[in-house]
């Protein structure tokens, strides 16, 4: 900020700040990020800077990959799908995360630590039974048809649909919008509620005038996370989708396993990684704006 | 007790209220009663602890009430809502909206009450005249000091003219120099506004530059209400003359036929005691600036009650020198000589002391209870959830 600081003092946000940290350890940390950083050179950086040579080159060079896609009739079809329920993942995820994480705040330590369990349940739990449960769930004649049917809405059989797949796809992802909901909630005063309250706010715009918009932050990068993982999850689509409602990282699976078109898929993939960086760029540049904001409530 | 009587009377009445949170037995605030005047500034102090957070976010509204009622101007506010009582609440950690700028702030209450934009800015700008921010309208509350804060605080208080404004420890987070300068703030604004004024801490300090009366807490009651020299002059609880200063404590036993109080050795006399008293255990309490110190016994002025002890230290506190004495019974004390008078003796030496029996205050030894204050947390935390 370049505010005219004449004669006003440091603001309290800059003391408080990592003022202690020491530096003459720097060097030596470089030595201890060396083992992850050799691990990802060969097995992250290597493969993608490969996926992405292959999609300009295999099998002729030049732009043809990404011109295709733009003309085969279905890779738009699929990419826009993808978005569209990542989007509606992300979303969903958040009305539903918003009021759990919220609650965790307001909680004993008891409570909070049992509705953290709760939360982290599905992580531990193995991927595969996590989708066949969902899949039982979720067939002809599975629970969910057969409770709509008692009240009266026949055929309600989620499987192989888009739906079924985010009903799925939301109850993965929660962890990924709670945790990171509650750590920015914490940092939030609850005595800012009482102080809007005291000045004459209803409970109810108190927390749409405070509490909300200083939770906007950690709303935004609970978007972005699931956002971005749902963009490219396998198994769940896979599994409880259809191959006529495929999303793109079931196209670009068929199109390295089936066609062998390792151009093709590496140009999806391309695509699909611009999509994820520029979410995390304008992501980013919120973040900023607001992390005054930010710092302002963690700072107290 | 007396309720119907009065009741149209302005002021804000706390009448038997008691609060237990759940999930504990002993309550937090205990059959609390406390007429509070209109205009009056008036504090309630008292260790951590002691319930007069508690009392005060009743005031507010936040916690509920257990039993017994609040009134503002014979209206009953105890199951009000918060946002409908027209309070002021200040808290110790500011809570300014760290996402809006000192003027959005400010103007939070006033467009809460729906008025015009034009008024709005009037008394924004109003306000910070006030606490002399004028300067500091476009900021956010994290681009200022923490004194500052806690005038945009003040100010976003009592922009809207509440019917009383709340204090919670208002200047713990304070360091020492901006705590004396906020302190002068907030004893003008109440000079200038006339409004009723109700101010939570644990300093004694703060609390007798400050207040119109003080109300000390101890263990959820009110041990004794007064004007700050009632409380430090005649404290009626050992609670209250430990609280409030330092003194000098000479245990004994009460004998109010003879007028004295029987300490081991020596028997101070005692004017004017309490009779319920009598043949109990008591205490006579000694403000330091009290004790006069002689080396000659001859020169203790008549009627003076005096007794020998013995100088332990001599603390040179800038204008006075703190005097650290030892009696014979064992009881320590200590006395004050302003600076610029002669020490009569050097520690180590025995000496008289002396005072006039019109300024000790005999109370109830409540003999098995640690009287010492209690150490201070950091206030401004909710009292409980």
């Amino acid at each position: 900020m370049s505010a005219p600081t004449t004669s006003a003092p440091p603001p309290a946000a800059v003391t408080n700040g990592a003022g202690l940290a020491g530096r003459p350890r720097r060097r030596a940390a470089g030595w201890f990020i060396l083992p992850a950083t050799a691990l990802l050179l060969v097995f992250f950086c290597y493969p993608l800077g490969n996926i992405i040579w292959r999609s300009f080159t295999d099998p002729s060079a030049g732009l043809g990959n990404y011109t295709k896609l733009l003309d085969d009739g279905v890779s738009v079809t699929v990419l826009t799908r993808t978005l569209v329920t990542a989007l509606i993942v992300g979303a969903c995820t958040l009305v539903i995360a918003y009021p759990y994480a919220y609650a965790m705040t307001r909680v004993t330590p008891r409570t909070r630590n049992l509705m953290t369990v709760v939360v982290l349940l599905p992580f531990w739990t193995s991927m595969m039974a996590r989708n066949f449960a969902w899949y039982m769930l979720e067939q002809r004649g599975g629970l969910i048809d057969d409770a709509f049917s008692a009240i009266g809405i026949g055929g309600v059989v989620l499987l192989g649909s888009v739906a079924g797949v985010a009903v799925a796809m939301v109850q993965v992802m929660l962890p990924f919008a709670v945790l990171p909901l509650y750590s920015g909630m914490e940092g939030i005063d609850k005595r800012l509620l009482d102080a809007a309250t005291s000045l004459g706010a209803p409970r109810w715009r108190a927390f749409a005038r405070v509490y909300l918009p200083l939770s906007l932050p950690a709303v935004l990068s609970g978007f972005t996370l699931v956002f971005i993982l749902t963009l490219g999850f396998y198994v769940t689509p896979a599994l409880l989708g259809s191959p006529q409602q495929s999303l793109v990282p079931q196209l670009i699976a068929t199109r390295v396993t089936d066609l062998l078109d390792f151009g093709g898929a590496g140009a999806l993939g391309t695509v699909l990684l611009a999509i994820t960086l520029l979410a995390l760029f304008v992501v980013s540049r919120f973040a900023n704006l607001s992390s005054t904001t930010e710092k302002a409530v963690t700072n107290e | 007790m007396s309720q119907s009587d009065n009741s149209s009377s302005p002021g804000i009445r706390i009448a038997g209220v008691s609060k237990v949170y759940s999930g504990t037995s002993r309550p937090a605030v205990d059959d609390v009663s406390l007429d509070i005047a209109d205009g009056e500034f008036i504090t309630l102090l008292g260790p951590s602890g002691s319930g007069k957070t508690t009392m005060l976010s009743m005031l507010a509204g936040f916690v509920s009430v257990s039993g017994g009622k609040i009134e503002i101007d014979g209206r009953d506010v105890s199951r009000q809502k918060p946002h409908k009582r027209n309070l002021g609440v200040v808290f110790q950690q500011y809570a300014l909206f760290p996402h809006m700028t000192v003027t959005k702030n400010i103007a939070f209450p006033l467009q809460q009450r729906r008025m015009s934009k034009a008024q709005i800015a009037a008394k924004v700008g109003e306000a910070l005249k006030l606490v002399h921010l004028e300067e500091y309208a476009d900021r956010l509350p994290s681009q200022l000091s923490g004194g500052q804060q806690q005038r945009v605080a003040l100010a976003r208080a009592v922009v809207y003219h509440p019917r009383a404004l709340l204090m919670d420890e208002p200047l713990g987070a304070l360091d020492r120099k901006l705590r004396d300068e906020l302190q002068r703030e907030i004893a003008r604004m109440h000079r200038e506004l006339g409004m009723t004024f109700i101010f939570v801490t644990h300093d004694q300090h703060e609390a007798l530059t400050l207040s119109d009366r003080i109300a000390v807490f101890n263990e959820g009651r009110v041990e004794q209400v007064g004007t700050p020299s009632e409380l430090y002059e005649r404290p009626e609880t050992l609670f209250v003359a430990q609280f409030l200063g330092e003194s000098t404590c000479f245990r004994g036993t009460v004998d109010v036929s003879a007028g004295v109080l029987r300490c081991g050795g020596f028997t101070p006399r005692a004017p004017r005691l309490d009779a319920r008293l009598d043949g109990s255990d008591g205490v006579a309490v000694i403000r330091p600036e009290r004790l006069e110190l002689h080396t000659d016994a001859a020169a203790v002025p008549a009627g003076h009650n005096q007794v020998r002890g013995t100088v332990t230290e001599i603390v040179y506190v800038g204008n006075h020198h703190q005097v650290g004495l030892r009696f014979p019974d064992g009881t320590s004390g200590s006395a004050m000589r302003l600076a610029g008078r002669s020490l009569p003796a050097v520690p180590g030496e025995e000496v008289t002391v002396s005072w006039d029996p019109e300024h000790q205050s005999i109370v109830a030894d409540p003999a098995d209870e640690p009287t010492s204050g209690r150490a201070a947390e950091p206030l401004g935390a909710p009292a409980g959830t």
